[in-house]
Order: C-alpha cells, then sequence, then structure tokens
C-alpha cells in the first residue's frame, strides 16, 4: 500500500515535470526568420573552451564567438540579437544547407570537399595539429611519438594523420570528445593530446588545467579555420569578409586570440589574408 | 517466500544463505574499498570537481534543460511506439497476406536500421518536405526515429507473447461466440501483455536512454549532450558521467517502479516476479477488465 | 556517385562490427541466462544481486557504460585486459561493455520467458523428485528459450547496432569509419545511406531466420 502510493507520486511527479518542459519549450516559436531587425542564428561548438563555450551563467566565450559576434554587428545584428545554435561537426554542411543557420563559426577547417558543399569567408585563423603534454613531458618532436601513447578524438583529421604519417607506430587512444582525452592525460593514462594548437590551447587556459601542460608546438598541419556559409549566397559572403578584414585592421581580432588563447603559451600566426589558404 | 520452483528454505538452507550473505557483504566491501582508494589515488575525489554540482548553475544551464528534453522525447516516443507497436504486431499476425506482408517488412526493415541515423535522416526529411522551425525539428526527428524502431521491437514483443498463449484461449473464444478482433483485443493481447510485460519495460527503458542518440549528430540538447559541455566547463568528465548516469539510474528506475506496481495490479496476485507464472493463473482473472484497464492505462500513461 | 568510397575500408570495418557482435552475443547469453537463474534462485542473496544488477546495469545509456570501461577500468583502475596496445584494449573494453550491458536484456527476455511456462510444468517436475536446478536446466528453461527467441533476436539486431557506440573508445567498427569517411567527404547523408544499408545487410537476414525458428519451435500449448 506504502509503495502503491510512492510509485504513484513519483509518477505524477514525471508527468508533471514532462508537461513543464513542453510548456515551457512551446513559447519561444517566434525566432524563425533570420535577417532584418529580427534575429541571426549562428552556429558554433559549446563544448570547446576557448573556441566556442557554453558557459554556467548560460552565456557564450571562445575565439569563434567573439569573431562570430563581430562578423555578426557588421552584419547588423546586435550581441542580444544573436541566437546562439550547437553545429555537432557531422551536421555543419547540413544546418547551412537547410538554412538552419546563418553562417558557422565552429573551428571548421576549409577543406576542398567542404568547399563543394558550403562557401567560406576567411580564413580567420591559421591553426596547426599540435601536441598537448604534461608540463614536465620529454616530446618535443613528432617522432617522440612512436611508442608514446597519445590520444585524440575518433574519426577526426588530427587521428587519421597520425595513424598515416606523423607517427604510425605511436599506440593511439580515442575517445570521442576532447574533454575525454585531456581527463586521460590528466591521470596518465596517454603521453600526449594531438589536435589544433587553438582547441589545446584552450583547454589549458581553463582555470582547472593552469600550469599543468604545455603545448610541443609542433605545426604538424595546417587548418585554416573558415566561416561557413551556404552555398551561393555570396551576399553574405562577402559582407563577412569585409567584417573579417576589418576585425584583423582595427585590433579586435589580435585582443581576441590574447583574450581566449593567452595563458598557455600559444604562439598565434599572424592574422590570415582573406581568401589566402595555406596547404 | 514461495515460487513453484522450490521448496520453502529449511533450517539448513537458512543458515547457508545467512553465510553466503556475509561473504557477499565483504566482498562487496572489499571492492567498494578498492575502488575508493584507486579514485583518491588518481585525485578523481578532490572535492573541486564534484563541487559544480552543488551550485544551482550546473543545474539550470546543462543538467536540468538536458534532462527536461530528454524526457519530453522519451515521453512522446513511448506514449506514440506502444499503441503502434501493438498494431504491428497484430498487424504481421493478420489471416490477410494484404495486411500481415508489409506489416512484416515494415518491423523488419525498421529494426535492422540503427536509430541515430533514422533521426539523421528524419531531420533531413522533416527540412525538406514539412515547415517544422528549425528549433522544433531535433525533437520532431529525435522522435520519429524512437517510434519507428521502438515500434518494430514492441511489435515483436507483442507477437512472441500472442504466439506463446495457449491455443485453447484462441479456441475457447471463438467458441463463446467471439469475433477475430474481439478475441485479439479482449482475449491475447491483456494476457501476452502481461505475460511480456519485463520484455516491454526493458524497451521503454531503452527509449529513454535513446534520445541520448539525438545529441551525438542532429544536436537535440538531451543530458548527455549537456553533460558534455558542463564537462568542457568544469573540466570534470568522470564525475559529470557518474551524476548523469545516476539521473538516468533513478529516471528508469521510477520508470520500472511504476511498471511493476502496474504489473501486480495487472494480475491482482501477490506472487512475486520471480515466481513462474503460468497462462492458467491467468486463466483466473477476468480479461475483459484486464483488457480494459491495461488498454487505456499503459498507453495513457507510461 | 559513390566515388567517396574509395580509399576506405568499409568491408574491414564491418567485419569489425561481426567480431564484436558476436563475442558480446556469446558471452552476454549466457551471463545473462545465468542472471535470469539467480532472479528466480532460492537464495535470497542471489536474487537481490540479480534484481539489483539488472536495475542499475540496463538503466544507464550504453555510451556512458563503454566510456566507463575505458576512461574508468583502463585509465583510472588500470584493467588493461591484457594488452598494452589501445586497439587490441579497445576491442576487449567495449566487449566486456556490451555483455555487462546486453546480459542485463538477456536476463529480463529469459525471465519473460520463464513467465510463460505453464505452472504444471515446473510442479509436474518438482513431484517427481527434480531439483531446483534441474527443474529450470531441464523443464523451465528450454521452453521458456523457445517462447523469447522473438525477443532475443531483438537483442541480437540491437546488440548489433548497439556496437557502433564502440567508436567512442576508438573500436575501428563500422560507425567509426562513417565518422572519420563524413569527417574527410562532407558528404553526411550519402555515407549514413551506405553504412544503414550495410547494417540492413547484416541484421534483416538475423531477425527473418531467427523469426522463422521461433515461429517453429514455439511450444504448442
Amino acid at each position: 500500500m506504502q509503495l502503491r502510493k510512492v510509485t504513484a507520486a513519483s509518477a505524477a511527479v514525471l508527468a508533471l515535470a514532462v508537461a513543464a518542459t513542453a510548456c515551457g519549450s512551446s513559447d519561444k516559436n517566434d525566432s524563425g526568420s533570420s535577417g532584418g531587425g529580427g534575429k541571426i542564428k549562428v552556429g558554433i561548438k559549446f563544448d570547446q573552451p576557448g573556441i566556442g563555450l557554453k558557459e554556467p551563467s548560460g552565456s557564450f566565450s571562445g575565439f569563434d564567438v567573439d569573431v562570430a559576434t563581430y562578423v555578426a554587428g557588421k552584419l547588423g545584428y546586435k550581441p542580444g540579437q544573436i541566437e546562439w545554435v550547437e553545429t555537432k561537426s557531422a551536421d555543419r554542411e547540413n544546418a547551412l544547407a537547410r538554412g538552419d543557420v546563418k553562417f558557422i563559426a565552429a573551428s571548421y577547417s576549409i577543406n576542398d570537399e567542404r568547399k563543394q558543399k558550403v562557401d567560406f569567408a576567411g580564413p580567420y585563423l591559421l591553426a596547426h595539429q599540435d601536441l598537448l603534454v604534461k608540463k614536465d613531458s620529454d616530446i618535443s618532436k613528432a617522432t617522440d611519438l612512436n611508442g608514446k601513447k597519445l590520444c585524440s578524438v575518433t574519426g577526426s583529421t588530427s587521428a587519421q594523420n597520425v595513424q598515416k604519417t606523423i607517427a604510425p607506430k605511436a599506440n593511439l587512444k580515442e575517445y570521442s570528445g576532447y574533454s575525454e582525452c585531456i581527463a586521460a592525460l590528466q591521470s596518465g593514462a596517454v603521453d600526449a593530446v594531438t589536435t589544433d594548437d587553438s582547441i589545446l590551447a584552450g583547454f589549458a587556459s581553463q582555470d582547472k588545467y593552469k600550469g599543468q601542460f604545455k603545448l610541443a608546438g609542433l605545426k604538424l598541419s595546417n587548418e585554416n579555420y573558415g566561416v561557413g556559409v551556404k552555398k551561393g549566397d555570396s551576399a553574405t559572403l562577402k559582407k563577412i569578409n569585409d567584417a573579417l578584414t576589418t576585425m584583423v585592421s582595427d585590433g579586435s581580432w589580435q585582443k581576441a586570440v590574447d583574450k581566449n588563447f593567452g595563458p598557455a603559451g600559444y604562439k598565434n600566426e599572424p592574422a590570415p589574408k582573406i581568401g589566402q589558404i595555406v596547404k | 517466500m514461495s515460487s513453484v520452483l522450490y521448496d520453502t528454505p529449511g533450517p539448513g538452507a537458512r543458515k547457508r544463505n545467512a553465510l553466503l550473505s556475509v561473504v557477499f557483504v565483504v566482498l562487496i566491501a572489499l571492492v567498494v574499498w578498492f575502488v575508493w582508494q584507486k579514485m583518491d589515488d588518481k585525485g578523481q575525489l578532490k572535492w573541486s570537481l564534484w563541487q559544480p554540482f552543488t551550485t544551482s548553475e550546473a543545474w539550470t544551464t546543462y543538467l536540468l534543460p538536458g534532462l527536461g528534453n530528454t524526457l519530453k522525447a522519451a515521453a512522446l516516443s513511448m506514449v506514440i511506439a506502444l499503441p503502434l507497436g501493438a498494431v504491428f504486431g497484430i498487424a504481421r499476425m493478420s489471416d490477410h497476406r494484404w495486411v500481415r506482408i508489409p506489416a512484416g517488412v515494415v518491423v523488419e526493415f525498421f529494426r535492422s536500421i540503427p536509430v541515430l541515423l533514422l533521426m539523421l535522416f528524419a531531420n533531413e526529411f522533416y527540412a525538406r518536405s514539412t515547415g517544422v522551425t528549425s528549433e522544433d525539428r531535433p525533437l520532431y526527428a529525435v522522435v520519429t526515429g524512437l517510434v519507428l524502431y521502438n515500434a518494430s521491437v514492441l511489435a515483436e514483443v507483442v507477437r512472441a507473447g500472442i504466439l506463446a498463449l495457449p491455443r485453447g484461449q484462441t479456441e475457447a473464444a471463438y467458441a463463446i461466440g467471439l469475433r477475430k478482433g474481439q478475441t485479439m483485443t479482449s482475449i491475447l493481447l491483456p494476457q501476452a501483455v502481461t505475460a511480456m510485460l519485463p520484455a516491454i519495460v526493458s524497451q521503454l527503458v531503452v527509449i529513454v536512454k535513446d534520445t541520448a542518440l539525438g545529441g551525438v549528430m542532429i544536436g537535440y540538447t538531451e543530458l548527455l549532450n549537456t553533460r558534455s559541455t558542463l564537462a568542457a566547463n568544469y573540466a570534470n568528465v568522470i564525475q559529470s558521467f557518474v551524476v548523469v548516469a545516476i539521473i538516468f539510474i533513478v529516471v528508469n528506475f521510477v520508470l520500472t517502479s511504476f511498471a511493476s506496481w502496474l504489473e501486480r495490479r495487472l494480475r491482482r496476485s501477490k506472487r512475486s516476479t520471480g515466481a513462474v507464472l503460468g497462462a492458467e493463473d491467468m486463466e483466473e482473472l477476468n480479461p475483459a477488465a484486464v483488457g480494459g484497464t491495461f488498454g487505456s492505462g499503459a498507453s495513457d500513461t507510461i | 556517385m559513390f566515388d567517396f568510397l574509395q580509399g576506405y575500408d568499409v568491408l574491414g570495418a564491418f567485419w569489425m562490427t561481426v567480431k564484436l557482435t558476436a563475442l558480446s552475443a556469446v558471452g552476454s547469453l549466457v551471463w545473462g541466462t545465468l542472471l535470469a537463474a539467480m532472479r528466480v534462485s532460492p537464495v535470497p542473496l542471489m536474487r537481490g544481486f540479480g534484481t539489483v544488477y539488472v536495475n542499475i546495469v540496463r538503466n544507464i545509456p550504453l555510451t556512458v557504460i563503454i566510456l566507463f570501461t575505458s576512461l574508468g577500468l583502463a585509465d583510472i583502475f588500470g584493467v588493461t585486459m591484457g594488452a598494452s596496445d589501445f586497439k587490441v584494449q579497445g576491442f576487449r573494453l567495449a566487449v566486456l561493455g556490451f555483455v555487462a550491458y546486453t546480459a542485463a536484456f538477456v536476463c529480463e527476455a529469459v525471465r519473460s520467458g520463464i513467465n510463460t511456462v505453464p505452472l504444471g510444468q515446473a510442479e509436474a517436475a518438482r513431484a517427481i523428485g527434480l531439483t531446483f536446478g534441474q527443474t529450470l536446466r531441464l523443464v523451465v528453461l528450454p521452453q521458456a528459450f523457445r517462447a523469447v527467441i522473438g525477443p532475443l533476436a531483438n537483442v541480437l539486431i540491437a546488440l548489433t547496432k548497439n556496437t557502433t557506440v564502440a567508436a567512442a573508445i576508438g573500436v575501428a567498427e563500422a560507425a567509426y569509419l562513417m565518422k572519420s569517411m563524413i569527417e574527410n567527404e562532407a558528404q553526411t547523408l550519402l555515407i549514413g545511406a551506405v553504412f544503414a544499408l550495410g547494417f540492413v545487410v547484416l541484421t534483416l537476414p538475423t531477425g527473418l531466420i531467427l523469426g522463422w525458428l521461433g515461429k517453429r519451435l514455439a511450444v504448442k500449448r
């Protein structure tokens, strides 16, 4: 009898919770179209410190966020009018094609396959594949990696590079996210984490990790970060390119780099020229 | 505790059981101690890694919205998948070839495609051929993927339950003049659903957990997805997984407890779940009444 | 149109999926049946263990369990499964995770099957002097299994598709290759369709054969 009451009550609570969330979300459908005085939807990453991160306060931070805010400002949208949308790596091309977002700034490297699907403004940052190691580590060049334990993200370009060219003999562990790799590095399960230096610098600059890790400073590849826009949307593409040019010339670009990547000893490349892709 | 499978334990057996329990408790304690030590060694027990879960922001920004979306998608999927599964299960046993075969094709097809990909395709389908806004689309896609897959699985469960019933049930139903549809809805289905309830509950739990696939590709902000955002902020991967696992256990425990309460109510019997409950037992129940309570009860509330 | 497939070992990836599935299926069938036996056994402790195990394990998302095997078991507790190479270690950890998880579902399916065996069968078995083990092994389980071939086929099919989660800890199976291809080729939908087809080819025969077997072997009452 007692149990019966308890389960019935918990079922009621569950039902209430469902009803509450259902109500809560049904009243924000007014932000459908972009452009004009309304809102603009921008695709970013939510879980990459220094690049694009949803903070506990609900606000967003990171280099991509700063770039996107600046660009949106030049397109005529105040920061309050930007609606941030999480675009997972696998969904970036489709999200643009469907028009879910106006543009994407989400550590989005320009390559030939992607260029067939979307148009890229920029590049706005030249990143390199690099290693993050513990502060006292003696790994200093790519060949040191053979026989060492290395971590990267499943299916990522960095992981593929390691297996094909950089260090085929390295013992490669793969996780679905960078956070997991960093945790493995911290617990000593792996000797190094590899991906773009910008992403690594973002993690290493976090308060919780400050002073524990360092970047090896190897330039293992060139990753040209671009702003993705819908294929054929040349008007927006041009506006974004102009915005990126001003961002560099008025100093906001350097400010954003220092703010987001500074603490990890990350030496950034000079701002790339629009349309100039470093292979 | 009595069961038809064994005698009530005597004094010897009771003593042996008590001894086994003591040994087992000691073993568990040792394992817990080992886990604790290792976690401590690796610095995983540091308060700063767990402290974020005591702040309200961790819950209001990440966990609760994620949990809300998980529950919303799961509840919608269950409400749609349960009746749909029953319909397909019955259709697959139809006497008419033109009902049986298409139902079979649908069931076999949708349960063989990974749910993640079903969601991906559903998302694209809604984008191309409907006017669903891009805010709502992930939810639609997640629910569609979950319904297509789970209705197919539930159809198989229901069918297996009906096939396992004694033939006499159908014959007796025909003998007292019930039509095919009446036999199915008031004699066979209630018994099959009752017998297969553990498997059905398992599937409902699967629905709750599979909502997590919505966060992998199509950006549905469910609990596991918001967890990765949270862990990126607080740098506490292991701790966040532990907390999210506990949340899932609690949610699903509530769900399974509710289902087993329902199971007991349906059976109107004090036997534990471990007892063998044969078809003979169920004949004691009034099938029509059971059909009535279940037909409306289960699909409305779960 | 399908030139994006060039240079990728799709068959090799699916072969890994098959290996993962086969090993995990055998393991979880054994462990799951044992769990089901525990849940109906005369020893209260075993019943308790079986119940707690099933209720905890099946309530956790598989992704979390698989990640725990690697992040927790391997990285923190040093359970390397006798392999220092991460590829081998990941495979073994994944199988361990799949067995632990799928067994909970096998257990529930078998228990459902036990529910379909008429009371008289067990009573008759005990009347002729069989012990609990014998009753279960010789009388109840054989009938129970025949009743739940359908649900078990569901579990097997689910397992086949669940092996895609192993990509989360770097096992090079189908989903892993799919992720790499999507990253390189920017063709999410087309690649998704190819892999969906691969899974249909793998699991459709399983469903059909076991469905036919279930009908053939069903206990006629």
